[in-house]
């Protein structure tokens, strides 16, 4: 972890206000921010340990503990709800509840007019999700992994 | 001769299978010894669409859609090289109504262009108003943005050219031009659009702001969710060279906090801090990003100001009514027919977007309620729907336009599970900074499931905690929130008792 932590630093401090750009780099390479990741930055940015904590959770993007082996985002805002998401994601949230797949609320993917739309892990995205679909969807994912 | 075969690479198309039929006609072209070259476009926004294919035949280019990977074995049977006959062609795409109704004045190069061709950009039009603004004195760049009315898009309308002014005559050695690409309102992807369909408009806006108020720095923050136009700005900045002169751009990802949409928690966020809502003033156009002058704008506003400066103000300010002038990029979402992106003069009626381009619901049931401007915006009954499409008009009924997204919704929705909702993301999202939006979020949640459960004696109550956080919320978070709450209440109390 050491060796991954000291490149992104190096690849960072140059940048003015580098936390978040710092923090990414450690939850893409390690799939979240270990607790043992904290003091090291914090001394790297010359920050508390508190300040850096506080960032880590403030906001929802970033994970203290590593990731489930894909993590589906299903997309529960306005635009979406009125295309039947709250169905979509109750449906989610039982299809997965055992298993190395997770489920995450997010909230607005852009797709707003093809609801309900669902991101898998990083980048792949899928628009009119329905549950059948879902299904298949998921399926092939544990084919593939 | 080889043959040019869009197929977008918009975030919107990849999620209806873009990909697979773009590699689908790779392998067909090479099974049949065509040679085509792809291009991933941005969307033209014509989502029911998507992903819609044009093909460049010598006489505009004819479109078809929406075309699965499986439908393209039987388009190279149709010879869609040579705009062939299918079922799934469309025509020349530039005469299909819902487009050629459009006036797109900002967006207009998203889905035309190769999003990664600096030279396709400027062979579009693009940078004459960088190369005019480089010979005109920083106030000449100003009172041009000033003179053609534009307001911020973002939401709050605030005229732009005021804005810049105030930066322009703050003395200081750093400066600032940050972009805000927070698109975090449901129901908005136009900022998308653009960051991923034409990135450089964008660029250029950015270096024509910084040239305006002499700032050689700016940062786009682009929220986490949009990793495609991330990956879209960051390939037009490396492949920019030396066009922006001095001029320096760099792109950080937010982290999924949607209250870093408003300016100075976005400000506190690229500091590396928790994203926080700052007191006000001082305004950030004097004291802003690391306490410097700093012009923060929304996406559409920036990418608006080369046009205005290529064409000139009065060509912007011609467009539009009352104080609203220019163009904003509507977007139609929710359950809608023929949802999309649609770029008019302010001054039509919501009504007409709803029902002359989006041609009523996607589920065929009646349209109860539209909400305009995002989770902050009201809702609006069938009775407002010829409300004019203008800030003022919108002020005046107590809604907002917002970022111009419309989402709509057929006669199932419970309202006053849509005004829990607001609040249970204003609880969700707050920064936690001020008591109204923190703690009044989590009691609106409680008050509605009473009401909810048959309590009709808390609805003054919940008025009552709406007034609070409408006064005494620091910034739009809480005091917004009510929009949606208040709306849901007043225009459809049968779904309260």
């Amino acid at each position: 972890m050491i060796s991954t932590l000291n490149a992104i630093f190096g690849k960072h401090l140059h940048q003015s206000g580098s936390l978040l750009p710092i923090l990414h780099d450690i939850q893409h390479e390690l799939g979240y921010v270990p607790d043992e990741a904290v003091p090291l930055i914090a001394k790297e940015l010359n920050l508390s340990r508190a300040e850096v904590h506080g960032v880590i959770t403030y906001y929802h993007h970033f994970r203290q503990t590593p990731p489930a082996k894909h993590i589906v985002y299903v997309c529960c805002a306005e635009a979406c709800q009125a295309n039947g998401s709250e169905a979509l994601a109750e449906h989610a949230a039982a299809r997965l509840q055992h298993g190395d797949i997770a489920m995450e609320p997010v909230y607005c993917l852009g797709l707003c007019s093809i609801g309900p739309a669902i991101q898998i892990d990083e980048t792949t995205l899928h628009a009119r999700v329905t549950p059948e679909r879902f299904d298949s969807l998921i399926a092939a994912l544990g084919e593939r992994s | 001769m080889s043959t040019t075969v869009y197929v977008p690479g918009d975030a919107a198309a990849l999620a209806l299978g873009a990909d697979d039929v773009a590699a689908a006609i790779a392998i067909n072209a090479a099974k049949s010894g065509l040679k085509m070259r792809i291009v991933r476009n941005g969307s033209r926004g014509l989502f029911w669409l998507e992903p819609l294919v044009e093909v460049d035949t010598g006489q505009g280019r004819i479109a078809y859609g929406p075309v699965t990977a499986s439908d393209v074995p039987g388009l190279f049977a149709a010879n869609f090289a040579a705009g062939g006959k299918h079922r799934l062609r469309l025509g020349n795409i530039e005469t299909v109504p819902y487009l050629a109704n459009q006036q797109r004045v900002t967006m207009r190069r998203v889905g035309v262009i190769d999003p990664r061709s600096l030279e396709e950009y400027l062979a579009h039009g693009g940078g004459k108003g960088l190369a005019l603004a480089r010979k005109l004195a920083p106030a000449a760049i100003v009172q041009q943005v000033t003179d053609s009315g534009l307001r911020g898009r973002g939401g709050a309308a605030f005229p732009a050219g005021i804005k810049w002014k105030t930066v322009l005559g703050t003395a200081s050695a750093q400066k600032y031009i940050v972009c805000n690409a927070d698109e975090g309102d449901s129901g908005t992807f136009a900022d998308r659009m653009l960051m991923e369909g034409d990135p450089y408009c964008l660029i250029e806006g950015m270096a024509i702001a910084g040239l305006a108020v002499g700032a050689t720095k700016g940062y786009i923050y682009v929220r986490s969710e949009y990793p495609h136009a991330v990956a879209a700005l960051n390939a037009a900045l490396d492949a920019a060279g030396d066009w922006l002169g001095d001029f320096h751009i760099e792109v950080r990802k937010a982290a999924g906090a949607y209250v870093c949409g408003e300016e100075t928690a976005l400000l506190e966020s690229i500091e590396g801090k928790r994203g926080i809502v700052r007191s006000k003033p001082p305004l950030p156009a004097i004291s802003g990003l690391f306490g410097q002058p700093t012009v923060i704008n929304n996406v559409i506003t920036l990418a608006s100001v080369p046009d205005i400066l290529a064409q000139g103000a009065a060509f912007y300010h011609d467009l539009g009514v009352g104080r609203s002038r220019g163009t904003l990029p509507f977007q139609l979402a929710g359950n809608i027919k023929f949802g999309g992106l649609i770029e008019v003069p302010f001054g039509c009626t919501l009504r007409e977007l709803l029902y002359d381009y989006g041609g009523g619901s996607r589920s065929g049931r009646p349209l109860r309620t539209v909400q305009v401007g995002g989770p902050l915006g009201a809702y609006l009954p069938e009775s407002q729907f010829d409300t004019v499409l203008d800030y003022e008009a919108f002020a005046a009924i107590g809604a907002v336009l917002g970022h111009g997204g419309i989402v709509a919704f057929d006669d199932t929705v419970d309202m006053a599970k849509q005004a829990r909702y607001a609040m249970k993301f204003c609880a969700l999202e707050s920064c936690g900074k001020c008591t109204p939006c923190r703690i009044g979020s989590t009691r609106g949640v409680e008050v509605i499931d009473r009401i909810r459960a048959g309590a009709p004696e808390q609805i003054p109550l919940l008025r009552d905690l709406c007034d609070t956080m409408t006064l005494g919320s620091m910034c739009a978070m809480g005091s917004m929130t009510p929009y949606p709450v208040l709306s849901a209440l007043n225009h459809f109390p049968e779904d309260f008792q």
